[in-house]
């Protein structure tokens, strides 16, 4: 059993001739809940899309939870059954019920019999609070509850690592709050999350670490206090005073 | 002299016509659904990894869909039986009309999914399912419901085709005109009235294919 449920190391990602990912060293202990800041461009999206590999990687290594991760896909799927992922666009699928989209994954990967997956949906449904609307399609819900709809789709399977990728930047400002609020209860869980956003009272409530990137680099990483209270690079402090003064 | 307008020997001839109606409706939906399942594995095989699948599938619907349909029919009635494939002209017909619907079908659902958003790949690769999962599961029927208007069109469309399935003796509708006109001498209304059985078998299948595309594709979008 490996202690840690991350390791990138020395990991190079490049689109065409373009470097957007550069000698990532990064190590993410189990139940510890990283927070991945950065200008746009930085690749922060992309780095925690290598993850499960939905990029792939043209240099280093990447283990996820002892698993290594073949650059040519080796594993990817025993690394997906435990990797859960929210994206910023929800990308829920339009054509099933929310619980519909709850239990597909469960029934085609994990070979759930209908019931139980129906069972394990509602119970996450329950969770994120949206039960209720079970039967209806993802069309007729705000952004908010289709975010919270993707977030129990992804537990549904039950992974120990979750990432976020700008789970709230897509929503109106009305409906950031009851994602993050979910967020928060999942922290509680002792899942490992690593989530990519610019939600900083979430870092300074959730994160044990704030990892800041630039240029396809990590720059700096350490914990909230530290990070905001004393960050020692130069870049980190000018973005983090562009986005806490505005 | 005046030609005197009589349609009481064709309507006489209803039986023929009744028969002729109901063999192109079932050669045209026959071939409709098979011509459906054909397009989309020839599409599937133009979206797989191998090269091979790929060329084969590419020329497959470069040759049909650049080649006239009469000449298809024929290649399939006349040429295929010199190579010792011999089939009887209802089977022909259906064979090439539906090989003729495959290649068509295939591009329309290929730009279908085209249309789909990327995320709803990575959305489904995330989740651990597999490449035929997320076509069958996730954007099958976004993708077809995208393009499901040009789908009944090419249905339509096909359906209108049969009529040259005539040409080798299938015994269709138009195949009943020629029989009746021999019969009767009555050119005008004999293709007048087949002209407007056809006018309405068009109607029909695409209320039929409206009434299916409204079950298949019910769900609420934005």
């Amino acid at each position: 059993m490996a202690d840690m449920a991350i390791e990138m190391a020395g990991v190079d990602k490049w689109f065409g001739s373009h470097q957007v990912l550069t000698g990532i060293d990064l190590s993410v202990a189990r139940a510890e809940h990283i927070v991945l800041c950065g200008p746009s461009g930085s690749g922060k999206s992309t780095l925690i899309r290598c993850i499960n590999h939905l990029e792939g990687t043209q240099a280093g290594s990447i283990r996820v939870g002892g698993i290594e991760l073949g650059r040519d896909g080796t594993n990817v799927d025993q690394i997906r059954r435990n990797v859960g992922m929210v994206f910023q666009q929800f990308n829920l699928f339009p054509h099933l019920t929310v619980l519909e989209n709850c239990t597909l994954a469960q029934r085609r990967v994990r070979k759930t019999a209908p019931a139980d997956a129906r069972d394990r949906a509602m119970t996450y449904l329950e969770r994120v609070r949206i039960a209720e609307q079970a039967a209806k399609y993802p069309a007729q819900l705000s952004g908010g509850q289709q975010q919270r709809v993707a977030i129990a789709r992804a537990l549904c399977l039950g992974p120990d690592i979750m990432l976020f990728d700008e789970p709230t930047s897509a929503l109106d400002p009305e409906m950031v709050k009851e994602v993050l609020d979910t967020m928060i209860s999942l922290a509680d869980d002792g899942i490992t999350m690593i989530c990519v956003t610019h939600e900083m009272g979430f870092a300074r409530a959730v994160a044990h670490r704030v990892v800041f990137m630039d240029q396809g680099r990590i720059v700096e990483s350490a914990p909230p206090g530290d990070f905001f209270g004393s960050p020692r690079h130069e870049r980190t402090r000018a973005f983090l005073g562009q986005i806490l003064n505005h | 002299m005046k030609y005197a307008i009589d349609f009481g020997p064709v309507l006489a001839a209803w039986p023929e016509l009744l028969n002729g109606t109901l063999s192109t409706l079932k050669i045209s939906s026959v071939s409709i659904v098979l011509g459906l399942i054909m397009g989309i594995g020839l599409m599937l095989l133009r979206a797989s990894d191998s090269a091979a699948a790929m060329a084969m599938a590419l020329g497959y619907i470069e040759i049909v869909r650049n080649t006239p349909f009469l000449v298809q029919v024929f290649f399939i009635f006349f040429g295929l039986p010199a190579l010792g494939y011999r089939m009887g002209t209802e089977q022909a017909a259906i064979l090439a009309l539906s090989l003729n619907c495959a290649a068509y079908t295939a591009e329309i659902i290929r730009g279908g999914l085209d249309s789909i958003h990327k995320g709803q790949f990575e959305a489904g690769r995330a989740l651990g399912l597999h490449r035929f999962d997320i076509f069958r599961f996730v954007v099958f029927r976004p993708a077809v419901r995208a393009v499901y208007p040009a789908l009944c069109s090419q249905f339509i469309l096909l359906m209108l085709t049969s009529s040259i399935v005539a040409s080798i003796s299938a015994e269709d509708l138009t195949y009943a005109a020629q029989t009746i006109d021999a019969q009767t001498f009555r050119s005008t209304e004999v293709y007048f009235v087949v002209g407007a059985i056809y006018l309405a078998l068009s109607q029909l299948l695409s209320i039929v294919l409206q009434a299916i595309g409204r079950f298949y594709f019910s769900y609420p979008v934005k």
